[in-house]
C-alpha cells in the first residue's frame, strides 16, 4: 500500500534514540556504569507500510518499540508521531492522542489478558478508558457494537464477548488481544513478538488476518520479531538490530535477499530451513 | 540396545490424553516426535523416562533393550535415567539448580552413577564441560547458572545428561527458549555428540525445519495419536496424512524463504 502514499508521509519519527540503564554500584567511589539496551536509533515508519524489526534477545527490539509508543522515557533522542512531539514524562493522561492513534499486542495471550474480566470488557476497554465511542470518535455511544464488530473482524464471535479468557485457546486469546489493540480503530498496530507462543496452524492463521487487517484498513504495522519469515511475509521494511544499535535496514527483500552486513548474514544462515535431503 | 514403545495410553483422571502410540527406535537411530501442543509428544517423552506427574497413568509397553520399564520401581528408573538414558529439557534455567555451581552439578551424576570421589568427579566435571565446547571450562565450572548465557546453560544441561554415556537421549524442544544463532550451535553440537557416541535420540520438536536438520526419523503425533510415520525426508516431500500436510503447509507459510517468496 506504500505506493499510496508520498515518500515523506513518515507518521513515526524517531532520531539519536537512546536508553541507558544504570548498572548497580559495585566500587563506593567510582562513578556508576550504565548499560546501554538501544544507542542512536533513527527510525522512520511510514504511513500505510509494515516494518518488521528483527535481532536476538537483548538486541534492543523492545525497547526500540516502548519508546516509539510512549511507554518508556529516552535517555536522550527523540520521538515524533504525525510531527507531533511524543512526551513520555508527560502524565499519562496527556499521552491519550498517541494511545488512540496505537495499539499493541504482545507475545503472550496468557499474561496479557485480565482473569477477572469478561472478554467484551477487556477488548472495550481503550475505549472507555480513551472516551471514545465505537466509531473512534469521542463520546460512548454504540461501544457495544463496536466490541461485537471487531471480535468478527478477528475472526471470533460477537457472542464471545460474554465469556471469560480461561475458556479460550492461545490461540483465540491472541486474536482477543488482537481485537483490543484494534478496537479504537488505530492508525498503527504494533506487535512485540506476537505469534512467537503460537502453534504453526494458529500462527498461519493470524499471519493471513493480519495480511488482510493492513490491506483492508491500510493500517500501518510495526512488527518485532525474531521470527524472520513472518517478517518476510509481512513486511515492506525491516531494520535488524544489535546489542542495541540498528546495524541494517532497508527494503524487506533487499536485506533479507541480499544482506550487507556480516551479522544479518550469520543471523540469516542461522534459520533452519526444511530441507528434505538433510 | 534399542527402544520399543508399544501401545502406550497415557489418563489424566478420566481422560485419555495418549491413545496407543506405537514407535521404535532402533540402536544409533535419530526419530522425532513432532505435533502441537497438546500432542502427547512430551507427555509420551516422560512417559519413556518414569517421570510422568502425579495423576497420570500410563498403560501399554515400553521396552528399553528386551526389558519392560513402564512401571519400574522408582529406584531403578532412577538408575536407569542418566547411566543408560539422559534428558534434556526445554528450559534450561528451571533445569538447573540456582544455587549450586554448574560444575558440581555435571558432577553430581557422575558421583552418583560412577561412584567417583569428590575430586575425580570435580576434574571429570572440567572434560565434561570441554566436551560440550563451553568456553574457558576450568573456570566455567565455578560459576553459578545465572552467570551463564542461554546457550551456555543449555550446554552445561546437555553434559549433565551426557556425562554417563548414556545410550538414549531424550531431548525435549532443547532449542526453542535459544535465538536462533544459539539454536543452530546447540543443534550442530547435539549432532555431532549423537554421532559420535553412536547414541539413539528421541528429539521432541513442533518445528518441522529442526526435525529436518536433526532427526532422520519422525512420528506425528495429534491428539495423543500416531498419524504418522516415516523417514523424515518422506514427511517432508510426500506426507500421507492430512495433519502432516497441514502442519507442512502451515510450516512453509510462516517460514524463512531463503529463495525469496515466490
Amino acid at each position: 500500500m506504500s505506493f499510496l502514499f508520498p515518500a515523506d508521509g513518515v507518521l513515526m519519527r524517531a532520531r539519536g534514540l537512546t536508553r541507558r540503564y544504570p548498572m548497580p554500584k559495585t566500587k563506593l567511589f567510582e562513578p556508576r556504569s550504565y548499560t546501554s539496551a538501544l544507542e542512536d536509533a533513527d527510525v522512520d515508519v511510514r504511513e500505510g507500510t509494515a516494518l518488521g524489526i528483527i535481532g536476538e534477545s537483548g538486541s534492543g527490539k523492545s525497547t526500540l518499540v516502548r519508546l516509539l509508543l510512549g511507554l518508556d522515557v529516552p535517555t536522550s533522542g527523540t520521538v515524533e508521531f504525525d510531527e507531533r512531539e511524543v512526551d513520555a514524562r508527560a502524565p499519562a493522561r496527556a499521552l491519550h492522542w498517541l494511545r488512540r492513534e496505537t495499539g499493541i499486542v504482545f507475545q503472550d495471550p496468557y499474561a496479557s489478558l485480565d482473569p477477572r474480566m469478561s472478554v467484551g470488557r477487556i477488548v472495550g476497554e481503550p475505549l472507555w478508558a480513551l472516551g471514545l465511542g465505537g466509531d473512534g470518535e469521542p463520546g460512548s455511544h454504540d461501544r457495544r457494537a463496536r466490541v461485537r464488530e471487531v471480535l468478527e473482524d478477528v475472526g471470533l464471535e460477537a457472542d464471545m464477548a460474554d465469556r471469560f479468557p480461561h475458556e479460550f485457546s492461545g490461540g483465540q486469546r491472541q486474536r482477543i488481544a488482537l481485537a483490543r489493540a484494534l478496537v479504537h480503530r488505530p492508525r498503527v498496530l504494533v506487535g512485540d513478538e506476537p505469534l512467537s507462543a503460537l502453534d504453526v496452524t494458529v500462527r498461519a492463521q493470524i499471519l493471513q488476518l493480519l495480511g488482510e487487517l493492513r490491506a483492508r484498513d491500510s493500517l500501518t504495522l510495526v512488527l518485532v520479531s525474531h521470527d524472520i519469515g513472518v517478517v518476510q511475509t509481512l513486511c515492506d521494511e525491516v531494520i535488524v538490530m544489535k546489542d542495541g544499535r540498528i546495524v541494517e535496514e532497508g527494503p524487506t527483500e533487499k536485506v533479507l535477499l541480499q544482506p550487507q552486513v556480516s551479522y544479518t548474514r550469520r543471523l540469516l544462515a542461522s534459520i533452519p530451513v526444511i530441507d528434505p535431503g538433510a | 540396545m534399542s527402544l520399543e514403545v508399544q501401545d502406550l495410553t497415557i489418563d489424566i483422571g478420566e481422560r485419555r490424553v495418549v491413545d496407543g502410540v506405537s514407535f521404535e527406535v532402533p540402536d544409533g537411530a535419530r526419530v522425532g516426535l513432532i505435533g502441537e501442543s497438546g500432542s502427547g509428544k512430551s507427555l509420551t517423552a516422560l512417559a519413556i523416562l518414569g517421570l510422568l506427574p502425579d495423576g497420570a497413568h500410563a498403560g501399554g509397553s515400553i521396552r528399553w533393550n528386551g526389558r519392560e520399564i513402564l512401571g519400574l520401581p522408582d529406584r531403578e528408573l532412577a538408575q536407569l535415567r542418566g547411566d543408560e538414558i539422559g534428558i534434556v529439557f526445554q528450559e534450561p534455567r528451571t533445569a538447573l539448580n540456582p544455587i549450586r555451581t554448574v560444575g558440581r552439578q555435571i558432577a553430581e551424576s557422575v558421583r552418583i552413577h560412577e561412584g567417583l570421589g569428590r575430586r575425580e568427579a570435580a576434574a571429570r566435571a572440567v572434560a565434561e564441560a570441554a566436551r560440550v565446547a563451553l568456553p574457558d571450562p576450568e573456570r566455567i565450572v565455578a560459576r553459578f547458572p545465572h552467570q551463564l548465557s542461554g546457550g551456555q546453560r543449555q550446554r552445561v544441561a546437555i553434559a549433565m545428561a551426557l556425562a554417563c554415556r548414556p545410550r538414549l537421549l531424550i531431548a525435549d524442544e532443547p532449542t526453542t527458549a535459544l535465538d536462533v544463532t544459539i539454536q543452530a550451535e546447540i543443534l550442530e553440537l547435539l549432532l555431532s555428540l549423537v554421532k559420535d557416541d553412536g547414541m539413539s535420540l528421541v528429539f521432541i520438536t513442533h518445528d518441522l525445519a529442526v526435525l529436518s536438520q536433526i532427526a532422520t526419523h519422525g512420528v506425528v503425533l495429534e491428539d495423543g495419536r500416531v498419524v504418522e510415520q516415516a523417514p523424515v525426508s518422506h514427511l517432508l516431500t510426500a506426507p500421507q496424512s492430512a495433519v502432516t500436510q497441514g502442519l507442512l503447509r502451515d510450516a512453509t507459510a510462516t517460514l524463512w524463504r531463503p529463495g525469496g517468496i515466490a
